[in-house]
């Protein structure tokens, strides 16, 4: 049982850095209809860029955890969102009347790019920093195991909780949320009725690219690691979770999130953590089998 | 007849051809500023087409669309491409197969319309973001435009449903009341009486005659409904295979031989005279 309640927690703090991935990838869905792929490694360049930043403010002498964390969020999500724009405006939108593979192939070619780059810029073995935030809470301790909630865990879930808030707003109840789902809807209609779609669009990229700049510093403050690599295993659970939750659907792509933490993280701990992708892949494979659309996907409704 | 400098919208020698095949060729015509233009034509005729060059859908073969708004200023559409059309030359229009943003409101489907309002008010997105009140009260005026004109369509008690869930007839209506809401200067519709009952059409009518009565909007219309056409049409513009073969009142157009031959397809405008006087 506390076995069971610890690997919970870990779990469901995996899940979130997963999920804020995974909105990027069905945002962008949505609007444009393409797969992201360079998404993945967008988050990987917040995690670096997290890295460096954190490392200046310490260098010029910031000792306040707190401020240094939110400024190198800061700094993480508005360097990254100018990666996002850019990004989408030299690779995607020149190709946006072309046929529908070209732009998933400049995506790929992006993630290269992006992959490729980072690791001549900054090498490729992995860069360590030391555990910014330690300690944490016992919540309860019997038959000498203590279930730990980490101070890290908390950080982690709290702020993917208060920017999916934020976020949700923005789409719920804001003008741009209003175009954004128009845009997805119909482009054409939207465009006649006076929304600039390139602009919108854009803001979709810029949007994802920051939810996905947090999963970097997170993914920075939980593990302590990055590396140029790290975008594409990412990359992939965070696709994989928005397709599991339904490609499109926003609710779904935090659900798919935490639905493949939880598998892996119960995976590794009951069974073998050599095959955690392998089940949390699998159980992709059987949901997509019987829900073809996803958890909370809906049938593509035919346009007349 | 007002002269031409008060057209709203002149087509001057607009052709649209694809790869051999002529769709619109050779058209001339104006539309009066606050009047209502039919432009009918049997199936295939190149209406819808027109309609496509007028929005920026298609860029013309060949000719211009000059459209003056009343403070004088002009716009050439085939230049104006997306979005601007909109923006800056004020054209609205709603398509023969319903196009609404189905999973959203009705009232959110009248505030997208609104967007170009908005965006200024909104500084550009951040102001809005951050809910500065000259943002909060342009989003309040929006609102309250989008529910003037679900009140005059009868649609205020289910403003917050999804729009794919109207029916049909309430579909249309909701359509027109978001052309509206963007608040243009010419107004095309694209056959908005297809599919309505009599009743509904008659309707239909009041609320056009009402909008330009009420709003000064110039109405360019395509029917086919001819009891939409000959009641409301300041104007009747006929087409036939993309060429125009008539050009006036409702009556003069009703009585041309010429219109009655291509809508009955017989093969020349002296059989055509013979049907005419039978009906009589």
């Amino acid at each position: 049982m506390e076995y069971f309640a610890q690997q919970l927690i870990n779990g469901v703090a995996l899940g979130s850095i997963y999920g804020l991935i995974a909105i990027g990838y069905t945002m962008v869905y949505g609007i444009v209809g393409m797969i992201n792929f360079a998404h993945g490694d967008i988050f990987m360049i917040g995690g670096f860029i997290a890295l460096i930043s954190f490392l200046i403010f310490v260098s010029i002498g910031l000792t306040a955890v707190p401020v240094i964390l939110l400024l190198v969020l800061l700094v993480a999500m508005a360097t990254t969102a100018l990666y996002g724009w850019t990004i989408e405006r030299i690779a995607y939108r020149p190709l946006r009347q072309s046929f529908r593979l070209a732009p998933m192939l400049s995506a790929i070619g992006m993630s290269f790019v992006l992959g490729n780059f980072a690791q001549v810029s900054q090498g490729a073995q992995v860069k360590p920093v030391p555990p910014i935030i330690t300690g944490g809470l016992t919540l309860f301790e019997s038959n000498n195991f203590a279930v730990q909630l980490s101070n890290v865990q908390i950080i982690v879930v709290v702020t993917t909780v208060v920017l999916l808030t934020i976020f949700s707003f923005i789409v719920a109840r804001t003008r741009l949320g209003r175009d954004m789902r128009a845009c997805a809807q119909d482009q054409t209609m939207a465009a006649l009725l006076g929304v600039d779609t390139d602009r919108t669009i854009s803001m979709t990229f810029v949007i994802g690219a920051a939810l996905a700049a947090v999963a970097g510093v997170m993914y920075l403050l939980y593990y302590g690691v990055v590396d140029f690599y790290m975008g594409f295993i990412a990359g992939i659970k965070a696709f994989t979770a928005a397709v599991l939750g339904g490609i499109g659907s926003l609710p779904g792509a935090m659900l798919g999130g935490l639905a493949i933490g939880l598998i892996e993280t119960f995976w590794s701990a009951y069974f073998s953590i050599e095959y955690k992708d392998v089940a949390a892949f699998s159980i992709l494979i059987v949901v997509l089998i019987f829900m073809p659309t996803g958890i909370l996907g809906r049938p593509e409704i035919e346009k007349v | 007849m007002n002269g031409p400098s008060d057209a709203i919208l002149e087509v001057t020698h607009l052709s649209m051809r694809f790869g051999g095949i002529v769709a619109v060729g050779d058209l001339s015509f104006s539309a009066e500023r606050g009047k209502i233009t039919a432009l009918i034509g049997p199936n295939g005729a190149g209406k819808t087409t027109v309609f496509n060059c007028i929005t920026g859908f298609y860029k013309p073969t060949a000719g211009m669309l000059q459209l003056t708004h009343a403070d004088g200023k002009t716009f050439l559409l085939e230049r104006l491409f997306d979005y601007r059309i909109s923006k800056l030359a004020k054209v609205a229009r709603t398509f023969q197969n319903i196009r609404l943003f189905a999973g959203m409101t009705l009232l959110e489907n009248l505030l997208v319309a609104q967007h170009n309002m908005l965006m200024r008010a909104s500084g550009m997105t951040f102001l809005g973001l951050i809910g500065a009140p000259a943002f909060t009260s342009a989003e309040r005026r929006a609102i309250d435009l989008a529910r003037y004109w679900l009140d005059r369509m009868h649609l205020l008690d289910r403003a917050d449903e999804a729009a794919g869930n109207l029916a049909y007839g309430d579909q249309r209506r909701l359509e027109i009341a978001r052309a509206m809401c963007s608040e243009p200067a010419l107004l095309c519709l694209d056959e908005p009486a297809a599919g309505l009952n009599a009743r509904e059409s008659g309707a239909l009518n009041e609320l056009l005659l009402a909008i330009r009565a009420d709003h000064g909007t110039s109405i360019l219309l395509i029917e086919h409904d001819m009891s939409v056409v000959m009641e409301i049409s300041d104007h009747v513009v006929v087409l036939d295979h993309g060429v125009k073969i008539a050009d006036g009142t409702p009556e003069h157009v009703r009585n041309d031989p010429k219109v009655v031959a291509a809508y009955l397809g017989v093969a020349d405008e002296a059989t055509a005279v013979a049907v005419m006087e039978g009906q009589r």
